[in-house]
């Protein structure tokens, strides 16, 4: 066990894999000799050399539908798109020719490919270098989709996406590079596709993943110090989804925040919000509630790209308001 | 065009130039500070000679740009202090802070935008070309983007409709020979872009970046083409003075190599020939480095200090006005919980 950071920890999942699966190969834009636009892949093409990891032109679309093609052929590519943001490019590759792919050709050809990106407000990168977009991949059957939301995750959710027999969508997310946290390469978290309690707590249970993980778990600590206990539970993978552990917890509190970075309406979160009130309805003491991004496009002046999206404040503002119905002062 | 005209012009076109290269330095000054909104600051130092190509459009031709497009908007009549405003995400910038350095756009001088995706703003000049096209206005558009966007598709589906449609249309690659880290050879199989413009029956030019003049000579040329419905595409071969973005040292180039670049200095040029040509002397073009610089002083200090947008405007201009708005996250919760019965 060693602490290291989430980047580090992306590389060093990357680095391990690629020398016990020489069919790996990093296909993108500046995952070579810049070492990536976040530094993920810094020193990766010294080591594998520039066959295995491909500095491509800007062609989003084409290294992506690469990279179809290569995992159909035997490679197990991992396809860089540098920004989330840039999946507007990348539709067709990815929703129309990797998803579908197994499933249109009765099961003959499937397209073992790993979509490294990352997204997420916090740098002032504006309109259309700073959003959350996984619902438009977890709407889409035939995608895989995980979001690590700790450093232990990151390393091992990665591994096991390079195991995967079909497309995975790997999204880090851009504040995130930083955080610090233990990595045991040899133990996982919990397995692929089983949430995990994070922290235990029985008045309500906070949902949620990626960077929101972290403020959740902050919220949760100033919660505890007014007397209100929340159970966080990090989703990390969100296709596929277990949901026993998720369904158990809110039956046991009776109470199920949803918390999300991407604007709020048809968002994930609301799926798992749906999920939840179907299967929790009569265990239910509170509606089931989702906090997200506002339904906007990311401004760049810091002080609304902040507001527009929930903190750790706000989590708990929420939490409380939920459980005690104690209405914070913005209400 | 009178020979007076054609004398001063020059002449302008260094000062237009000055502006740039002043006003970038002080974008690089708000970053220092810690005023800037961001880092993703895209200096277009260098590139001046872009000023060869819109200065040879006229008013009401409208232009998109890359996310490197400080300088040419300056060159379509911007206000400073109002760009610096955007960049720094104050209420007072062009895009009342919404924006940034990224996304400047000003519909009065016919900026429809610059663009954080490499390639996205230039199919709307195609659009542009039809609306002009289609109403007789005479007006052209401009798209200016990077060497980058070579690699774009989107670039080859409208250069194709530019040529089908006759449009009143120009393609401006401003090639400062890196996107990123990625130096223009390495991202492309075969150099010369025009030869790509012509396959899809567009005029192509190219011209030295540190040749203002040679840049508007070629641009003149594909203006007067393009309001004549014949499509026109020019490479600007310049240098990337600096990094891809403030943070970027460009540790992939080497010290000898930008020294050579940094040496084709469009400013540098520009001074040696119009003192050569007896169209100004030293005095001239020192008085209007000191212009630049005085006005470029007093942008920066303009507006950046002034408070940011108050939170309640998050949620204008997402659609319309007098249409519905998004609903602040607040509203819905407060319905969910203070509104319902327990
Ligand atoms: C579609 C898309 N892909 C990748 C990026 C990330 N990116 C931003 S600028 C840039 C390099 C662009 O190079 P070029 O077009 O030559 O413009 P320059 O920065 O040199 O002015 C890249 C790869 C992006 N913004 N949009
Ligand atoms: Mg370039």
């Amino acid at each position: 066990m060693t602490e290291t950071t989430y980047r580090e920890a992306i590389r060093q999942a990357l680095i391990d894999a690629m020398q016990t699966d020489p069919d790996i190969i990093l296909l993108g834009e500046e995952v070579g000799l810049y070492g990536g636009a976040y530094g993920v892949t810094k020193g990766l093409i010294d080591m594998f050399g520039a066959e295995r990891v491909i500095d491509a032109p800007i062609s989003e679309p084409a290294i992506v539908g690469a990279a179809v093609g290569a995992a159909m052929t035997g490679l197990r590519p991992v396809a860089e798109l540098m920004y989330v943001d840039f999946a507007g490019l990348v539709m067709d590759q990815l929703a129309n020719q990797a998803a579908k792919s197994r499933y249109m050709f009765g099961g003959q050809i499937g397209v073992p490919m790993v979509l490294r990106t990352q997204g997420g407000t916090g740098r002032s990168a504006a309109a259309q270098h700073s959003q959350s977009l996984e619902a438009w991949v977890m709407h889409v059957p035939g995608l895989r989709l995980v979001m690590p939301g700790t450093v232990n995750d990151a390393y091992h959710l990665l591994r096991a996406a390079l195991t995967q027999p079909d497309p995975v969508v790997f999204i880090e997310h851009k504040g995130l590079y930083t955080l610090k946290g233990d990595l045991d390469p040899a133990v996982p978290d919990a397995p692929w596709g089983v949430p995990l309690v994070r922290r235990e707590g029985a008045d309500l249970t906070i949902l949620t993943y990626s960077r929101m993980l972290q403020e959740s778990l902050a919220a949760a600590e100033a919660l505890a110090a007014r007397g209100v206990e929340a159970e966080v539970i990090d989703l990390r993978c969100l296709n596929p989804l277990d949901e026993t552990a998720i369904f158990a917890s809110v039956r046991r509190t009776g109470r199920a925040l949803v918390v999300t970075e991407a604007a709020v309406t048809g968002s994930v979160a609301s799926e798992i919000a749906a999920r939840v009130g179907e299967a929790c309805f009569d265990w239910l003491e509170e509606p089931v509630l989702r906090l997200g991004g506002e339904d906007i496009p990311i401004p760049v002046a810091p002080a609304l790209e902040r507001g527009s999206i929930p903190d750790a404040a706000l989590i708990a503002e929420t939490a409380l308001w939920l459980v005690r119905r104690e209405a914070p002062a913005w209400a | 065009m009178t020979e007076a005209r054609s004398n001063i012009a020059p002449v302008l076109r260094y000062a237009a130039m000055r502006r740039i290269r002043s006003f970038e330095e002080r974008v690089g000054e708000l970053f220092l500070r810690g005023q800037s909104a961001g880092s993703m600051l895209h200096l277009s130092i260098g590139e001046e000679a872009v000023v060869g190509m819109t200065d040879a459009m006229a008013p009401g031709d409208t232009f998109t740009t890359h996310h490197r497009g400080h300088g040419v908007f300056l060159a379509r009549g911007a206000d400073p202090a109002r760009m610096m405003a955007e960049i720094a995400g104050k209420e007072s910038g062009y895009c009342r802070g919404k924006g940034g350095s990224m996304h400047i756009a000003d519909r009065a001088l016919g900026h429809l935008g610059a663009n954080a995706i490499v390639g996205g703003g230039i199919p709307h000049v195609v659009g542009a070309g039809l609306t002009y096209r289609n109403r007789r206005s005479g007006q052209i558009s401009v798209a200016f983007f990077g060497d980058g966007a070579m690699s774009q598709g989107i670039l080859y589906e409208s250069m194709n409709m530019a040529a089908l449609w006759h449009l009143p249309v120009i393609f401006c690659c401003i090639n400062n020979q890196y996107g990123m880290g990625t130096r223009v050879d390495r991202s492309a199989g075969k150099l010369g872009f025009g030869g790509r413009a012509e396959a899809f029956g567009l005029i192509a030019a190219h011209a030295e970046g540190q040749e203002v003049e040679a840049v508007h000579h070629a641009a003149r040329d594909l203006v007067a083409a393009a309001r004549d419905g014949r499509p026109g595409f020019l490479e600007i071969d310049a240098y990337r003075f600096y990094g891809h973005a403030r943070m970027d040292k460009s540790p992939y180039r080497s010290p000898e190599e930008e020294a050579e670049g940094r040496a084709r200095d469009p400013l540098t040029t520009a001074r040696a020939r119009l003192a050569a040509e007896g169209l100004a002397d030293a005095a001239d073009l020192d008085r209007i480095d000191a212009a630049a610089a005085v006005e470029m002083d007093a942008a920066l200090e303009a507006d950046v200090a002034a408070a940011p947008p108050g939170l309640p405007t998050m949620f204008q201009d997402v659609y319309a006005p007098g249409t519905p708005a998004p609903r602040p996250q607040a509203d819905r919760l407060r319905a969910v919980l203070s509104e319902a019965p327990r």
